[in-house]
């Protein structure tokens, strides 16, 4: 993986100073709290409901064991013994105090990482494919490029204060396993027209209140140009981009206010008058690029580890591993969407656990996925049994990974001070109403996301059903959608009608899920089934009698 | 007490008045009328543009972030001082606007950020060739000590503020100017 040199080493270190300093100023009362807010901000640090909630990046969803530990170390010390796992590839602290902010991050300079722009209107943490690497459909590895973004994007003199938020997202392979589309910009590595690797470039993406699909703006962008390219996307939304209503001002709303054709015009002038002034010089990618080699893999065969092992062992197998590129390898996702537990929480002793087991069986590395759960990268075939008692003995074994109840979820009223809605306590209600495990698989491929609240964290848009909390006079309804999608075909869910209470959510879910099972054709998935019926059936089941809750 | 600023790294008084908004200070005797220069609205520059192309002395011009720099490419010879105005801490496009004005329009002269700034955007603005700022009286000493906030820099910017430029990688080439 990447590893800092001076340059890194230092900028990151001077940031701690920077917001030692800046804390300090707040705490003595010489910066005001508005003052200090958009400051803090760019440090991913938020005041929310019960106590501060810090933000670290964990870049494109890479982590060695080393810096687990030290995400499970800052939980212990300075939090109460867990953190939450974000869709974005970062991790949370829900329970810090502002005093010790200074201190984490501190702690976090020492093994190479920050929590620098993962909040406020900066450019954001760059994410990617969990599998970049080692999937074996993949063009080309995203990662160095999303450092060599990483870079570019830190402390970018010129775009620190955006109209709003934003999102880069890099993938490497057909299947788009970061949600690129709904990214401000999406960055697909793609041959071009000479068999060159290049990249496809896509803009105006995002979710919240007035969720977009992104659009390709240029096609093929040849890999030297890159970092160009985005600093003329930014400018032009720098200066275009709407700054008197905040729900108006991300990149989407200009994009599709000036149509896709004219605001494509407008970057390629931006761009041609930059381009050759700041193109990425060959050695730079060469020296990113060796920063991600193949670890050094065994020849194996491929096999077959779950030959006469229990059900249990099999199942897990089946839905918690995915090949890899490698004979003799598997990627082996590590659940955190046990029942009963909020979706992307692990403890302090399951982190430790985990960096025990990437130094043991994964060449010491561990990757943080879009859905919210750990995967180790590379592991023998012949392991898997092993990891799989280890994980199981922690509780990290819920064999559910891609079903319904491998739900994305935000953390909700219960921490949140935006959300209109406790997330985590309808997960549960879907985790208590689904808990037969025949049922989930026969059901298939199914992605849930849900949020709190209408800036969308839990990607409801995109989710195969989505679940969004809404406030109707004080209390907690649930908006259901159907029919969308996170992946390259990417598209927005439907709204099936009007919203539903809390103790409603999972009986709704389940008419919904009997509708497919009724009509879904062959292997179709429920989203092919929703895709071929439309909304109509799947409303009709929903309504037509009340729920006896 | 005359308004005091960062420009170049140093604190120093300004010898700039706002035409709109500054009346002009008795005249001392023996003084050069050339002695402080006159910063003109962007709205009043362009009402009046023939009459300030020729009038004598150093003229500057105030812009808000919404005016397109490219506009003043045909006066820019004319202009010694460029001000840019910040409405509040988080405001945004003034950063672009002095990167175009450096490196594509190439203007050499006193680059201004005035308004809502203050030193912990300092850096950011020197980096973008801002070379004069209008903190306030209070924080420009930290304002000052600020300008080394960073040692390195992992973009190519211009850095005409920070007095030389910041080491890089092999990323890009700085932008003369």
């Amino acid at each position: 993986m990447y590893r800092y040199d001076v340059i890194d080493k230092t900028l990151v270190a001077e940031r701690v100073a920077q917001f030692r300093d800046q804390t300090r100023r707040f705490l003595s009362g010489s910066l005001s709290e508005d003052e200090f807010r958009h400051l803090r901000l760019r440090n991913g640090l938020y005041v929310q409901r019960h106590a501060p909630m810090l933000r670290v990046a964990i870049p494109y969803g890479l982590l060695s064991a080393p810096q687990l530990r030290m995400l499970a170390h800052i939980a212990r010390r300075y939090d109460r013994g867990y953190g939450h796992f974000t869709t974005r590839q970062n991790i949370q602290y829900n329970w810090p105090t502002l005093e010790s902010v200074p201190d984490i991050l501190e702690e976090l300079a020492s093994v190479e990482m920050h929590a620098i722009q993962t909040s406020g209107n900066c450019i954001r943490n760059t994410t990617s494919d969990h599998l970049a690497g080692v999937t074996p459909d993949e063009l080309d590895d995203p990662r160095p490029w999303c450092e060599l973004i990483r870079q570019w994007s830190s402390f970018h003199p010129e775009f620190t204060y955006l109209p709003r938020k934003f999102k880069i997202a890099v993938t490497g392979a057909p299947q788009d396993r970061a949600a690129s589309l709904v990214h401000d910009v999406g960055v697909h590595i793609v041959r071009g027209p000479d068999g060159e690797l290049g990249f496809e470039i896509l803009a105006g993406g995002g979710l919240g209140r007035t969720p977009i699909i992104g659009q390709v703006i240029r096609e093929y962008l040849p890999r030297e140009h890159l970092l160009s390219y985005l600093e003329a996307i930014l400018r032009i939304y720098n200066l275009e981009g709407r700054r008197d209503n905040l729900t108006k001002a991300r990149i989407k709303i200009l994009v599709r206010s000036l149509g896709v054709e004219e605001f494509r015009r407008r970057v390629e002038a931006e761009w041609l008058s930059i381009r050759d002034s700041m193109r990425l010089d060959a050695a730079e990618i060469e020296r990113v690029r060796a920063c991600f080699p193949n670890p050094a893999y065994r020849e194996l065969r491929d096999g077959d580890p779950t030959a006469d092992t229990e059900t249990a062992f099999r199942a897990w197998y089946r839905y918690n591993t995915v090949p890899h590129k490698v004979p003799g390898y598997r990627a082996i996702y590590v659940s955190l969407k046990k029942p009963g537990v909020a979706p992307g929480d692990a403890t302090d002793a399951q982190m430790d656990l985990v960096a025990d087991l990437a130094e043991r069986y994964s060449f010491g590395e561990v990757r943080v996925s879009h859905g919210q759960n750990l995967l180790l990268a590379d592991v023998e075939q012949t392991s898997a049994y092993e990891v799989w008692r280890a994980l199981d003995a922690a509780g990290l074994a819920t064999p559910n990974i891609g079903t319904l109840t491998d739900m994305i979820c935000c953390p909700g009223l219960d921490f949140c001070s935006l959300a209109n809605a406790g997330s985590i306590e309808v997960a549960k209600l879907i985790n208590e109403r689904f808990d037969d495990y025949d049922y989930l698989y026969d059901l298939g491929e199914i992605d849930v996301k849900m949020s709190g609240c209408m800036n969308a964290c839990g990607h409801h848009h995109v989710g195969h059903i989505g679940i969004l909390g809404v406030d109707k006079g004080g209390e907690e309804w649930y908006q259901i959608t159907i029919g969308g999608a996170a992946g390259a075909d990417a598209s927005l869910g439907s709204v099936i009608g009007p919203s539903v209470a809390k103790a409603d959510v999972a009986e709704t879910i389940a008419r919904l899920l009997s509708v497919y099972v009724d009509e879904r054709q062959e292997a179709e998935r429920f989203l092919d089934t929703v895709r071929r019926l439309g909304v109509k059936p799947f409303k009709e089941r929903v309504y037509a009698a009340p729920v006896a809750a | 007490m005359p308004r005091q600023l960062l420009r170049d790294g140093s604190i120093v008084d300004d010898d700039w008045r706002y035409w709109h908004e500054e009346p002009a200070p008795a005249a001392v005797e023996g003084a050069s009328p050339d002695a402080i220069g006159l910063i003109i609205s962007h709205d009043a520059w362009f009402a009046e543009r023939r009459r300030w192309l020729e009038a004598p002395g150093r003229l500057g011009i105030v812009l808000g972030p919404a005016v397109d720099v490219g506009t003043l490419q045909g006066d820019l010879s004319r202009l010694s001082l460029i001000a840019a105005e910040f409405g509040s801490p988080t405001e945004g496009r003034g950063y672009s606007q002095a990167r175009v004005l450096r490196e594509r329009l190439r203007f050499s002269g006193e680059l201004r950020a005035r308004g809502e700034i203050h030193q912990d955007q300092v850096f950011f603005l020197a980096r973008c060739g801002f070379n004069a700022l209008e903190l306030p009286a209070a924080e420009l000493a930290a304002g000052r000590a600020a300008l080394a906030t960073f040692t390195f820099a992992y973009q190519a910017s211009n850095d005409r503020g920070l007095g030389a430029p910041l080491p890089l990688r092999n990323l890009s080439p700085h932008f003369p100017g």
